[in-house]
């Protein structure tokens, strides 16, 4: 399965993610749901489908967070009888990130939140201190999720 | 955390040259209860040690030796040993190098019957 990045710098600190925790899928994404990098996907639909639900666990989590006092949840996980799901948040220079990562029963949530910490401060070092990202306005949401998926599977 | 898993651990730390001891959920990679010294990174060695485990039950299962009942890892810098627990678990110990592993061993294999209760 190939790794594609919409934007170079997350794509070293991505692949190393993926080789150490033994990832089956990983998706980067902003808060609002649009894709920056992603490893393990072959079909733009799928990857939309995923990020759009991951970042309404967290926008829930977040919620709910807030309802009990916590300023956030550090991460989500689920398991499954094959699959196990972690979900999280970091944040870079870029402005924050969810990463949304699956793996199998070759790995582990020990292992998938021990080398998570270690992307997630591979990612804060490599993110351009330059240009954070402004908020994504509703009449761009539309383009913007359009050109990165156009970006990440080469249509 | 149970008493009695806390004791063992107490027991194990106490043996000469180890540094830290856990209980660790043998799935999850996953610290369930631990008793280390302070420059151990718990959460590595747990996710590591389950990882290690793992790939070792199924290098010996592709060998026919059946189930492991204890692995020992020396390096040069310090000895990592882990035994089986009941209710999916696993008896980690960090020591220095050289460490006497049979005493470790007789008293992880304590602790692993302490888990049961």
């Amino acid at each position: 399965m190939s790794t594609t990045v919409v934007e170079q710098w997350t794509a070293e600190p991505l692949e190393h993610y993926v080789a150490q925790a033994s990832a089956r899928i990983v998706v980067v994404m902003t808060p609002a749901g649009q894709v920056l990098a992603q490893h393990g996907f072959g079909r733009a639909v799928d990857l939309m489908g995923v990020a759009a639900l991951g970042a309404a666990i967290m926008a829930s989590a977040g919620a709910l967070a807030d309802l009990v006092g916590e300023r956030t949840f550090a991460a989500l996980f689920h398991a499954g009888q094959r699959h196990g799901i972690h979900l999280a948040g970091c944040s870079t220079a870029r402005g924050a990130l969810v990463v949304l990562t699956v793996f199998g029963r070759d790995t582990s949530i020990g292992l998938v939140e021990l080398f998570f910490g270690e992307f997630a401060a591979a990612r804060r070092a490599a993110a351009p201190a330059d240009s954070a990202r402004g908020p994504i306005l509703a009449e761009n949401f539309e383009a913007e999720l359009g050109a990165s998926l156009a970006t990440l599977f080469g249509r | 955390m149970s008493g009695a898993m806390e004791r063992a651990l107490e027991r194990l730390v106490r043996v000469r040259g180890v540094r830290g001891a856990l209980f660790v959920a043998a799935d999850d990679g996953l610290v369930v209860t631990q008793l280390l010294m302070e420059n151990v990174d718990g959460k590595a060695v747990a996710a590591l040690a389950a990882s290690l485990a793992r790939k070792i039950g199924g290098a010996a299962g592709v060998a026919g030796a059946g189930k492991v009942r204890f692995a020992e890892l020396d390096a040069s810098e310090g000895t990592l040993l882990v035994t089986p627990a009941p209710e999916g678990l696993l008896v980690v110990v960090l020591a220095e190098p050289r460490i006497n592993a049979g005493l470790c061993r007789l008293e992880m294999v304590r602790a692993a019957e302490a888990a049961r209760t």
